[in-house]
């Protein structure tokens, strides 16, 4: 038995710290919720008054942009068929909605946290253990203060998903700017281009295919908090899975799991495609 | 040899120190301690030790030592991708220390440029977009970038091959492309960092002769680093020999040949005769 004397908790600090947390900035967070929450409704609503023959229309015109092949291209305008065909179409819009604003979201905060860790050696030193902390913190631990601060539904789901899955594009994005070869930065810098021109000139476009790759593996995990984002009520290919488990219902539960593997097979395939360079390809 | 020019670099009493000590061990390197000693009392390596040089204009100044003599930490002085940790460096009589970064900026897009070793291109940009990239940093229209990367595409010998991309290309035809590079700048100072170490023997002499060739017609200063003596005969005006960060020698290939100041710098003229 482990010493009574030695024990402690700050289980009552945090609650204080979020209670008060919830007071008082309540206002602040429901403003960036509902936000957040006509953003994804829009885009939601788009999706979903697409038609689903220019939908599938629009995905495969764009792997074919990104693969350049046409059995890839086929494939996958295919599977999403398939999906449809299993009556899943309107969830699969609403997952695919959530998943792209988390993925913008993360992009939006991952590249610029990446370009800054790859800068600072001090910045990079805090970053990484607190990301070790995002990716292995069970995702219950944050739901919690998370539903206090925005409520019930897809908000949450979104800020949650972040969490998860803005770290490997932060690290990715961190690393390809940091394995840009020293003698190609020296030389520019030899020739005066100016932080700005480094950055965007050559940093970025060299970094580009490991930056692809922190993207590609950002929507796998967001696609894999799908699941326990319906839990909080967002709506989706989750949701249908979560019903499966609720009411035994196997068969109902795999369909809505294939669609969200195809989903991932779509995404991790166009992503790919867009993460090898042009001039890598021709080689 | 030339008459005595007037002088396009002078640096007086530059050491570098590389550590995390280095007041410590500049003051210990002053007193006349040794680099090794320096090492074993405060973990700092001395990279330059009280070296002072002078650059005439239009010349080709070859400073040769063997790998770890300095002579690449010496080079990066010069357009300041390094900064001595103590001593003066002046340029066209204006010293370059006091620059801020603009002022550096424009110094580095103007007056120096530098040709690498392993050749630092850029992969991701074609041959024409890279040796126009001096230019277009500083920010030429794209029609004068176009001109020039070709004039000098095509003076080094690469017409033909504007499109295609770095790693298409020889170790031979990518060194051009770096030397198009320093010369579409248009600099009058152009740094070589063992820039023809890395390619093979009849390339390697191509290329000399082509860089002789073409500094009868430019007069560029030209500050050379080789760890070759054949190579610095050939090309040098003068040379300057470097051992542990410590300038030993200056002249002209006549003068180290016949003249050598020590046994270190004896050694290599005797390595060169048996190779003759």
């Amino acid at each position: 038995m482990f010493p009574e004397r030695f024990t402690f908790s700050i289980a009552d600090w945090v609650n204080a710290w979020v209670d008060n947390l919830v007071t008082n900035y309540g206002d602040v967070f429901r403003q960036i919720s509902d936000t957040l929450l006509w953003a994804i409704v829009n885009l939601e609503g788009l999706l979903r008054a697409t038609p689903w023959w220019l939908m599938l229309a629009l995905v495969g015109g764009i792997a074919w942009h990104a693969t350049r092949r046409w059995v890839p291209t086929l494939v996958i305008v295919g599977l999403l068929f398939l999906v449809g065909a299993v009556g899943l179409w309107d969830k699969l819009m609403q997952t695919l909605a959530l998943m792209l604003v988390a993925t913008l979201i993360s992009v939006l905060i991952g590249i610029p946290l990446g370009i800054l860790s790859a800068r600072s050696d001090r910045l990079r030193a805090v970053l990484m253990p607190l990301l070790d902390i995002m990716q292995t913190m069970p995702s219950f631990v944050y739901l919690i203060p998370v539903l206090m601060l925005f409520g019930l539904g897809k908000v949450p789901a979104i800020f949650a998903t972040v969490i998860y899955a803005a770290p490997p594009l932060i690290r990715l994005t961190d690393l390809g700017i940091r394995q840009v070869d020293r003698e190609v930065m020296e030389a520019i810098n030899a020739f005066g281009a100016n932080r700005w021109q480094q950055l965007f000139g050559v940093q970025l476009p060299l970094a580009l295919p490991s930056i692809m790759a922190g993207v590609n593996q950002t929507t796998m995990m967001a696609l894999s908090m799908v699941v326990i984002a319906s839990m909080i009520g967002a709506r989706g290919l989750g949701e249908d899975v979560l019903v499966g488990i609720q009411t035994l219902n196997v068969g109902r539960g795999l369909e809505a799991g294939l669609a969200i593997v195809i989903l991932a097979v779509v995404i991790d395939r166009i992503t790919q495609a867009y993460g090898r360079s042009r001039h890598q390809a021709s080689q | 040899m030339r008459g005595e020019q007037v002088s396009k670099i002078v640096i007086k009493h530059v050491f570098k120190i590389f550590g995390a000590r280095p007041d410590a061990a500049l003051a210990m390197i002053q007193q006349g301690q040794s680099k090794d000693q320096v090492l074993a009392a405060t973990g700092c390596v001395v990279g330059v030790n009280d070296l002072s040089l002078s650059i005439g204009a239009g010349e080709i100044f070859v400073i040769m030592g063997l790998s770890g003599s300095g002579k690449s930490t010496l080079v990066r002085h010069f357009n300041r991708l390094i900064d001595p940790t103590s001593g003066e460096i002046l340029v066209d009589g204006e010293d370059i220390l006091r620059y801020d970064r603009e002022a550096l900026r424009n110094f580095r897009r103007r007056k120096i440029s530098m040709v690498f070793q392993s050749f630092g291109l850029l992969p991701h940009k074609s041959v024409l977009d890279n040796v126009a990239y001096g230019l277009k940093v500083r920010g030429e229209s794209k029609a004068v970038c176009q001109e020039r990367a070709l004039h000098w595409i095509t003076t080094v010998g690469l017409k033909g091959y504007e499109k295609s991309y770095p790693h298409q290309l020889s170790g031979g035809m990518r060194q051009r492309v770096g030397l198009a590079r320093a010369l579409a700048a248009d600099t009058d100072i152009i740094l070589m960092d063992e820039a023809f170490s890395a390619l093979d023997p009849l390339i390697r002499a191509d290329m000399q002769e082509q860089l002789l060739g073409l500094q009868q017609s430019l007069h560029k200063t030209i500050v050379f680093i080789t760890h070759d003596l054949d190579e610095a005969v050939r090309i040098g005006n003068r040379i300057a020999i470097l051992k542990d960060g410590q300038l030993i020698q200056v002249g002209t290939p006549k003068e180290i040949l016949h003249q050598p100041a020590d046994e270190y710098v004896d050694r290599f003229v005797q390595r060169r005769v048996a190779n003759v």
